[in-house]
């Protein structure tokens, strides 16, 4: 196939909530695989169907490891930066799961459901504050970026004070926009959490952080760097993902009304609706891996060596999995959807950020009744492809 | 027909718990257990579903 019949990934989304139509498989129907090209022109496996993807991210053959040299690479940016390891999210097992194990008890769902009421509090004062000083106003900055980044903090024991360094930090480390924005983020990020451990070392607070500094880090089990790392990836995926979902939720379920009307009158509802809006807006798209073996799957064989990317959007409105997979409704099962991933890296923080979208969107909705746009759509600006999705602003009104 | 976990595997992700709250819980380290009683609870459609949903297939349902 010519390079010119190669879909290139990423693409900017056209809809803020629909996957790029090209990512879709193209004229031969159903193939769950495809080749696709990246910025670079270097050519990878492009995934797009929901069991071949369930498959291949349960495969021990697909590495995560993002010091591997044949790891794909999405931006210029990134690839331009200094190769280091990542820790948890791009490492193999059995250092993964080593890491991993240290982590699960914070997330599990009771010790989650045990935060609900502070997130309940965190976000009724931040719509008491958004209240007061009256519409119009952007959701983003005003309610869906600080609600996760609050509630982030408090249970890694992270200053909120701090929020505008490391929220501004998290943007130049995902967005760049050059190779120099990411390894200046990294170095800042870095330098701050290289602080607050040995600050929190002398003077121990109530945090994750702290409780994995007297269990991992006075004990020898990890190294500073380490958790260093693990902070930084905890923070920054700790709030950013969740603040896309709630802006591009509510932009989705406002450009819904009939949906909307359905998870105003039916209590019940919240939890499927998450799940639904996990799966229409699919906001992660484009798990990267790297094949170290063949490997046979929906009719074409992976080399070693080669590249994989799946496209959560897509593989989440594969035919086989969902009926009308382009309409959004918020009743049907959807918790089979790949938006928090599959296989040993599903995200760790599934059940928190579940717990922040169904106290956030419902408190949202019942407090401000009236919310609606306070822009013409075409011109609130989102996230361009190579990033996770989300509103960069939502201008609101009520 | 019994419902089996595998543990070593197990993850942690709390699909299983989140899903089928009535046989799945986790335990205090965050890994999947059964609820006493559940072990043959493998013809309830829930367990299938949580079985399907476990991101690394730790849960068997036979």
């Amino acid at each position: 196939m010519a390079d010119t019949e190669t879909v290139s990934f990423p693409q900017d989304r056209t809809c803020p909530y629909h996957p790029p139509a090209e990512y879709r498989p193209q004229n031969d129907g159903q193939k769950p695989l495809s080749p696709a090209r990246l910025f670079d022109g270097r050519r990878v496996w492009l995934v797009t169907g929901h069991a071949e993807a369930r498959a291949l991210l349960v495969d021990r053959r697909l590495s995560a490891d993002r010091e591997n040299p044949e790891f794909p690479v999405f931006t210029e940016r990134v690839a331009r930066s200094t190769k280091r390891r990542i820790e948890l999210i791009g490492v193999d097992d059995p250092e993964h799961n080593a890491q991993r194990r240290m982590l699960i008890p914070s997330f599990s769902v009771k010790r989650t459901a045990a935060l609900r009421p502070r997130i309940q509090e965190t976000v009724d004062r931040l719509l008491d504050a958004m209240i007061e000083q009256g519409p119009p106003t952007d959701l983003v900055s005003a309610f869906a970026l600080p609600v996760p980044s609050m509630v982030i903090c408090a249970l890694l024991g992270v200053p909120y004070a701090d929020h505008d360094f490391f929220e501004s930090q998290s943007r130049r480390l995902l967005r760049g926009p050059g190779a120099a924005d990411v390894e200046a983020a990294r170095a800042a990020l870095d330098e701050y959490f290289r602080t607050l451990i040995e600050r929190k070392r002398s003077d121990r607070g109530e945090g994750l952080l702290d409780e994995l500094i007297t269990q991992q880090l006075d004990t020898g089990a990890i190294s500073r760097d380490e958790l260093v790392q693990l902070a930084e990836i905890l923070l920054v995926a700790g709030h950013e993902t969740t603040a896309n979902m709630i802006s591009l939720g509510t932009f989705t379920l406002l450009q819904h009304p009939d949906q909307l009307d359905r998870l105003r009158t039916s209590e019940d509802l919240m939890p499927a609706a998450v799940e639904e809006l996990l799966r229409f807006l699919s906001i992660a798209d484009g798990i990267s891996r790297v094949a170290t073996e063949d490997i046979e799957v929906g009719g074409v064989t992976i080399r070693a060596g080669e590249g994989v990317v799946l496209s959560t959007s897509v593989i989440n409105r594969d035919e086989a999995a969902y009926p009308s997979p382009d309409e959004l409704d918020l009743g049907r099962p959807s918790r089979h959807h790949v938006a928090f991933g599959f296989g040993v890296h599903q995200c760790l923080g599934q059940n928190l950020a579940r717990a922040e979208l169904e106290i956030a969107l419902r408190t949202l909705f019942d407090r401000l009744p009236e919310l609606r746009l306070a822009a013409p759509v075409d011109e609130i600006p989102f996230k361009p492809g190579d990033t996770i999705q989300g509103m960069l602003e939502l201008p609101v009104a009520w | 027909m019994r419902i089996s976990i595998d543990r070593d595997v197990c993850i942690g992700a709390g699909q299983c718990a989140l899903t089928a709250p009535k046989i799945f819980t986790q335990d205090d380290d965050g890994f999947s257990e059964l609820l006493p009683g559940h072990e043959e609870d493998a013809d309830d459609p829930m367990a299938k579903q949580a079985a399907r949903v476990c991101p690394v297939q730790a849960i068997t349902v036979e």
